[in-house]
């Protein structure tokens, strides 16, 4: 048993998911990477909106169109709170990270001239490199990559050697989707604006290990989806600084966006409905703040020191199989573990681990650049939980093993 | 024998088996033990792109039979590949049009033949009857 301040068996009956069967075994869920679960509480704010006072907002004058108005701008003031952002305006709910780096790409290149570089770092998902890459096509911008080391690490040094005037934007991930690598963004900020770009962080796979303060680290724009913080899917949050948002010209147009509309002219709506065109996921929303409800009652320091624990005794026990490399050996890394054995192809273990009840992704991770840094076709990765238990990963372990045994 | 025939046989062999543990390991056998490609035909234009394993087909027309060879760079998937050659391979075009794979679901193996499996297995099928289709219309 690992020590912590929580109790798992408490914790885990909120996740009614977590008592179900796959393939006759009981479900181990390690796939947290992809989604989370959503626990009793959230699934309860679902229901109740729906069955109470579902409606839609901010612009009713009844009764109903008025609470879900309340309740969902009551779910932005908690993202505002937990990511401790200055002003509320400057929280766009969105429907989740690929539609907020969409947001922002698109915002940009209205900015970007033909030689203004964009730098994207080497470990990035598809959904962060494909709409800087539509960008610079548009733009004549030019796209340069922050390479990262065989330990799935960024090459520090290389980064600031591609810093320049020329760099308008920054990008990178907060935690890697792949290899659970800890950027160091702090740094990464910090030099950035030394040379005048902005900095977008995606925050997706770090927002349930870690809780950021959006001004300490002085990010420009963060982002993080609600779906992989027992939120629901559909939903997720932009943060950007109040003078970013400003200059950035809508996204799309619609319903919420406008203030006046004749057929000569619009007038945009004031931050942030500027960015929330049409009606919004709103149950989603307060889900959402929901969720953020509930991991806070547990606590992130308590969420991290247990989710180390785990991840260390997980890693400890795998690398003990025979032929087995993980992918990914950061000194900074959180929850995920990325792994193949010998030859043995990602699809075939997981299918065999599905046989057994373990839910794992297999494949490339939606992040082939990085396969091909490795040349490999994919990897089996596991991805923790503060749900997860020691014995879910001994679990794996002899599920992994046997697996190996069948397919060598 | 006719594809049905031919089907017929293989869940004869697949109800022998108690538990899945066996008929994945004579899956992983089938797949290890074929050869079912040559290497000319391993190309990028053979390549059916699944989001996970790479499976390859080639076809050709053997008089009035079409005659597949295929392969996967993953294991359980080229055992399957291995079952649906069997039941498809050195058949009339018009029959390959007319059959069904409802023989997958009987022994077991319904899942690799789903929609959401990225696997490569149901373009593979797929890519199969279209070569047909296209033979056939050759032949007529």
């Amino acid at each position: 048993m690992i020590q912590t301040s929580f109790n798992i068996e408490t914790i885990r009956k909120d996740f009614p998911i977590l008592n179900r069967e796959v393939n006759g075994c009981p479900l181990v869920y390690l796939d947290n990477a992809a989604t989370s679960q959503t626990p009793q509480q959230v699934i309860d704010v679902i229901v109740d909106y729906y069955q109470g006072y579902n409606a839609n907002i901010h612009r009713g004058v009844h009764s109903l169109s008025q609470e879900a108005t309340d309740a969902y701008e009551a779910a932005r003031g908690k993202i505002q709170k937990h990511f401790n952002i200055a002003k509320p305006y400057e929280v766009i709910l969105t429907s989740g990270t690929t539609h907020s780096i969409n947001l922002v790409a698109n915002g940009f290149s209205s900015f970007i001239k033909e030689g203004d570089e964009i730098l994207v770092s080497a470990m990035e998902h598809h959904s962060n490199i494909v709409p800087w890459q539509m960008l610079c096509e548009h733009t004549g911008g030019v796209l340069k990559v922050i390479p990262m080391n065989q330990n799935g690490e960024l090459i520090m040094d290389e980064y600031h050697g591609l810093l320049s005037e020329k760099t308008k934007l920054v990008f990178c991930n907060h935690v890697s989707n792949a290899l659970g690598t800890i950027n160091p963004i702090e740094e990464i900020i910090e030099a950035a604006h030394k040379v005048g770009a902005a900095v977008l962080i995606d925050g997706a796979q770090a927002a349930a290990h870690i809780k950021p303060d959006v001004q300490a680290l002085d990010v420009d724009f963060y982002t993080v989806s609600a779906h992989k913080m027992c939120g629901p899917t559909g939903v997720g949050m932009l943060y950007g600084k109040e003078e970013w948002l400003k200059k950035l010209p809508p996204y799309q147009g619609g319903g919420e966006m406008i203030e006046e509309v004749t057929f000569e002219k619009t007038t945009y709506a004031d931050l942030p409905h500027k960015f929330e065109a049409g009606t919004p996921n709103i149950c989603g929303g307060i889900a959402f703040g929901a969720a953020l409800d509930y991991m806070n009652s547990i606590g992130f320091d308590a969420i991290t020191q247990y989710e180390d624990e785990l991840i260390n005794y997980a890693t400890e026990q795998l690398l003990a199989i025979e032929g087995l490399r993980i992918y990914g050996t950061a000194a900074h890394k959180t929850s995920v573990i990325s792994f193949n054995i010998e030859e043995i192809h990602p699809y075939d273990i997981g299918t065999i681990l599905d046989k057994l009840g373990i839910a794992v992704r297999t494949g490339h991770h939606c992040a082939q650049p990085i396969m091909d840094f490795y040349q490999i076709p994919g990897t089996v990765r596991a991805s923790f939980s503060f749900y997860n238990t020691k014995e879910e990963v001994d679990v794996l372990v002899e599920g992994v093993k046997r697996a190996r045994n069948m397919l060598l | 024998m006719t594809i049905t025939e031919i089907q017929e046989e293989i869940v004869d062999e697949f109800s022998m088996f108690d538990d899945w543990m066996q008929r994945y390991e004579y899956m992983i056998e089938l797949g290890k033990s074929l050869p079912l490609i040559e290497e000319q035909y391993k190309t990028e234009d053979n390549i059916i792109k699944g989001c996970q394993s790479k499976v390859w087909v080639h076809a050709e027309l053997d008089n009035d039979k079409l005659v597949f060879t295929a392969d996967s760079d993953a294991i359980i998937t080229k055992g399957i590949i291995a079952i649906l050659i069997r039941a498809f391979s050195n058949q009339k075009p018009q029959d390959i049009i007319d059959a069904n794979t409802n023989f997958i679901d009987e022994i077991g193996l319904k899942e690799h033949l789903s929609p959401t499996r990225a696997n490569g297995l149901v373009s593979m099928v797929k890519q199969l009857k279209l070569y047909a289709i296209a033979y056939q219309t050759q032949l007529n």
